[in-house]
Parts: structure tokens; C-alpha cells; sequence
């Protein structure tokens, strides 16, 4: 089989580099966003907690379109960009990180959440009174408890960026290097009648698909036993 | 009681919807037609009582559906290569294909002045250039060949991004992400804002637009009229309004 030319390189490795960013991003911010989610008793929170959500339901186009309007000159985008010299964050790799971590958030903070919630406060009451801070708590309590819940989530939100395609199609602009990722390749390609290469990523999408999913039963199966 | 009226109120609404007597056809558009698509549509309806249902989008997405089967019966190309390997490859009826219009494509911006394009395009003072797909999207085909004419393809190619069809490149210019863009003449139709400049039909081959008979609309009397009515001079003043010009 002859090694695949780089337009079917370059997609597959800004994906990787694009899932990687937004994923780690995800964990910084979901994180504390789901341990408030999942002890605040704050009124409002559910209101907080559907707001991150509403990307899972909403179509891609919906988001497509308002981040068009943000990301350019005349939203919080375009401000953004002017601090280095640019006018808009569409067609860039910073506009389709900001994208991802909006459509994938939902998919990293559920998770999580339920993670936290599932640790219950008599641990973190054990450690008050063990004199252990609220934060050393968290970092040596909570944390460690609710790990399968991050690598859960971690493990989403990657794939799901990885998946993303209709908010890309949207803000992308298509330009080899720096915004056609896999997904945005392979409609190219399908568009183009170019099926061998189509066939060459939509292919690799499906193992890869394929290997997350069953790396979540496979998580969650080993953590079931290991909790007994 | 209430409820009874209103549901009697609502099946009354339902059945009086699918009441007109007329015939269906089913038409896959291409972008850049999209307003006077609707305009014709609406005139051939009136006239006719057939409905045609559009699609709108890129060309070659078009084609790549109607070669697996999509349920389209009409298809108006912004090429016409497409209509002409539609009927080629045996998805389109024999000597059903004409040209309906006849594009032009224009250099559009809402921030920098583009009146005299070929000196903007020179001065590259804009960061980004719209253009839509030139594989997928005639009219990105015919804004790459302009570039190229001009020999400015390889100073301009680090700043294109691509629509996926016309209209995209249209949206991208217009939310003024990108600061230029090459449109189609007939997408600003109505529109004042900003600078524009046609350009000369010398410098890439004529956006040459055919309309084919699909095989699924082959036996439908409603596909036919509208191919008729498109060729007409109702139409036909439509379609010159918005910017095209005619064979």
C-alpha cells in the first residue's frame, strides 16, 4: 500500500493536535465547573448546568453561526484578535479550539460531575476532620476519587472533537494546515469524488470510533471491579 | 368541548395544506441561483398551480447525490460540465440540457475599497480572501482561474478561505470575517454596502449555467413545465434582472 499523501496527513495530525489542545483545555475548565455543578446548592446552578448542555442538543449550525458572528470583527472574537494585529478568529486554529471547547463541554463536565457527586460528602468530611483544607481536600481526596470520571470525560471530549463537523464547516474556511481537519477532509473528498481518499480517512475514523468506545467499557468495567 | 374544536380546528388546517391540485417537482439549486430560483418558482406556481420544492448548494455536492440516487428531477448546475456528465454517465435525460444563465462573478468587499479589483487584489491589503471551494463550486473554479490570469494566484493563495459553496464565500465576506471575497454577481442583488468590482469575463472561461431533466423527473409533467417555464420569458426577465446574462 503506498504511504498516504500529505492531504491526508496533514487533516489527521491538526486533528490530533486540535483534539489534544481542546481536551486538555476542557479538563482545566470543566473541572472546577463541575465540582461547583456538583456541590454548590446555589438555586440557580441547574440553570448553569443546562446552559453548558445546550450545545449537546442544539444543531452545529446554530453554534456555526453565532461563532461566526463572535469570533469576527464585530464580536468579543474580533477584539480578542486585534491584540495581535488580526480582525477576526474565524479561519484560525484559536477560533476552532474556542469552537470545540464550547461544542465539546458538555461531554467532559457530565461526567465529571457525576464523578464528584458520587464521592458523597462523608470523605470530604473525613478529611475536616483529619485538619486536612478544603483545597488539600480536593487535590488528595476528591480528585483521585473521581479519576475515572476525568479519564471518562477526557476520553469524550477528545473523540468529540475529533467528530466535530458542522461547527468547522462553518468557522473553518477549509485551509489546508491550519483549519481542514478529518472530518471537514472527508466531506471534501466525498464532495470532490475523490473516494479513495475519503475512503482512507473515513476509514481510519471508524477504528479510531471504534477503539474509544470500547476503551470506555473496558474503563468502566475495570473501575466497577476495582470498587468490588 | 374546547379541546374537540381545536383539535376538528387543527385537522381542518392539516388537510386544507396538501389541498392544491397541482404536480411536484423537486430541484436541486445551486447557490448562486438561490434568489431568483425562489422568484420563478414562485411565478411558476402561480401560473402553473405546480410547486417546485428547491434545494440549495455547492454544484458538485449536487452531483455526487444525484449520482447515488438522490431524489432530485431537476438540476440547475452553476457549470456545464455537470449537467453535460449527468447525462453522460446516464442520470439525466438525453437533450434535456440548456443553458439557463450565464454568471458573472464579482470581487466584493465591505472593508477595503475594491472598485479598481485588479489594482486591490495587487496591493493585498486584506488578510483574507473568500472564495467558495474551486472543486466543488463553479464560481470558485472561475475566481481561482482570475487570480491566475492576473498572476497573482501565488501571492493571494496563503489568504483564501473556502466556502464550501458561493454562498458560504457570500457569508464569509459579509460577516466581513474576510475583508474580499469573490461572489456572484446575482448574490447582491439589492445590496449597496460596500465596493465591488465586476470582473471582466476575458479572465476566466464564462460561468456557462445548464439546467438538465433528471432521470427521476423524466415521466413528471410538473419537472417538464418547469424546464419550460425556465426557459421562458417570464424567467428569463427574472433571471437578467439579477445580473445573469442570456444565451
Amino acid at each position: 500500500m503506498p504511504s498516504p499523501p500529505p492531504e491526508i496527513w496533514g487533516p489527521i495530525k491538526l486533528t490530533i493536535e486540535l483534539a489534544t489542545i481542546t481536551t486538555l483545555a476542557l479538563l482545566v475548565v470543566a473541572t472546577p465547573l463541575a465540582w461547583w455543578l456538583a456541590r454548590s446548592r446555589a438555586a440557580w446552578k441547574e440553570a448553569v448546568a443546562t446552559f453548558v448542555s445546550l450545545p449537546m442538543v442544539l444543531p452545529p449550525t446554530v453554534l456555526g453561526f453565532y461563532l461566526l458572528i463572535a469570533l469576527g470583527p464585530d464580536g468579543p472574537g474580533g477584539a480578542l484578535a486585534s491584540l495581535w494585529g488580526a480582525r477576526t478568529l474565524a479561519f484560525t486554529f484559536t477560533g476552532l479550539v474556542i469552537g470545540s471547547i464550547i461544542s465539546s463541554m458538555p461531554f467532559v463536565v457530565q461526567p465529571i460531575r457525576n464523578a464528584f457527586a458520587a464521592v458523597g460528602d462523608r470523605p470530604l468530611e473525613v478529611a475536616a476532620t483529619l485538619r486536612a483544607s478544603p483545597r488539600r481536600a480536593f487535590w488528595t481526596v476528591a480528585l483521585p476519587l473521581a479519576s475515572p470520571g476525568l479519564l471518562t470525560g477526557a476520553v469524550l471530549g477528545f473523540a468529540h472533537t475529533v467528530g466535530e463537523f458542522g461547527v468547522i464547516l462553518m468557522i473553518g474556511g477549509n485551509i489546508p494546515g491550519r483549519t481542514r481537519v478529518m472530518s471537514t477532509a472527508i466531506f471534501d473528498f466525498v464532495e470532490t469524488m475523490r473516494w479513495r481518499e475519503a475512503n482512507m480517512l473515513a476509514g481510519g475514523m471508524v477504528a479510531f470510533a471504534f477503539a474509544v468506545i470500547l476503551a470506555m467499557i473496558l474503563i468502566e468495567k475495570r473501575f466497577a471491579k476495582a470498587r468490588g | 368541548m374546547k379541546l374537540t374544536a381545536f383539535a376538528t380546528a387543527f385537522l381542518a388546517l392539516l388537510t386544507s395544506l396538501p389541498a392544491e391540485a397541482g404536480g411536484v417537482t423537486h430541484v436541486a439549486v445551486a447557490a448562486n441561483f438561490t434568489e431568483p430560483a425562489r422568484e420563478i418558482a414562485a411565478l411558476f406556481k402561480q401560473k402553473t398551480g405546480d410547486q417546485a420544492l428547491l434545494s440549495f448548494g455547492a454544484s458538485g455536492a449536487f452531483f455526487t447525490q444525484i449520482s447515488h440516487g438522490a431524489p432530485f428531477e431537476v438540476f440547475l448546475s452553476a457549470d456545464e460540465a455537470r449537467p453535460e456528465a449527468a447525462v453522460a454517465q446516464g442520470f439525466a435525460v438525453a437533450h434535456s440540457r440548456f443553458t439557463y444563465a450565464v454568471g458573472k462573478l464579482v470581487l466584493w468587499s465591505r472593508v477595503v475599497d475594491v472598485t479598481d479589483g485588479e489594482a486591490a487584489l495587487k496591493a493585498g491589503k486584506f488578510a483574507k480572501l473568500a472564495i467558495a471551494n474551486p472543486i466543488a463550486a463553479p464560481y470558485g473554479t472561475a475566481a481561482v482561474e482570475t487570480m491566475k490570469a492576473l498572476h497573482l494566484y501565488d501571492a493571494l493563495k496563503p489568504k483564501i478561505v473556502q466556502g464550501n459553496s458561493i454562498a458560504q464565500a457570500f457569508q464569509f465576506v459579509d460577516t466581513r470575517n474576510a475583508e474580499v471575497g469573490f461572489v456572484a454577481l446575482a448574490q447582491l442583488y439589492g445590496i449597496t454596502a460596500g465596493t465591488r468590482w465586476e470582473v471582466p469575463s476575458s479572465l476566466h472561461t464564462p460561468i456557462r449555467q445548464d439546467a438538465v431533466l433528471l432521470k427521476p423527473g423524466a415521466d413528471s409533467e410538473a419537472s417538464k413545465a418547469f424546464l419550460a417555464f425556465l426557459k421562458g420569458p417570464e424567467a428569463r426577465a427574472i433571471i437578467e434582472r439579477f445580473g445573469y446574462a442570456l444565451e
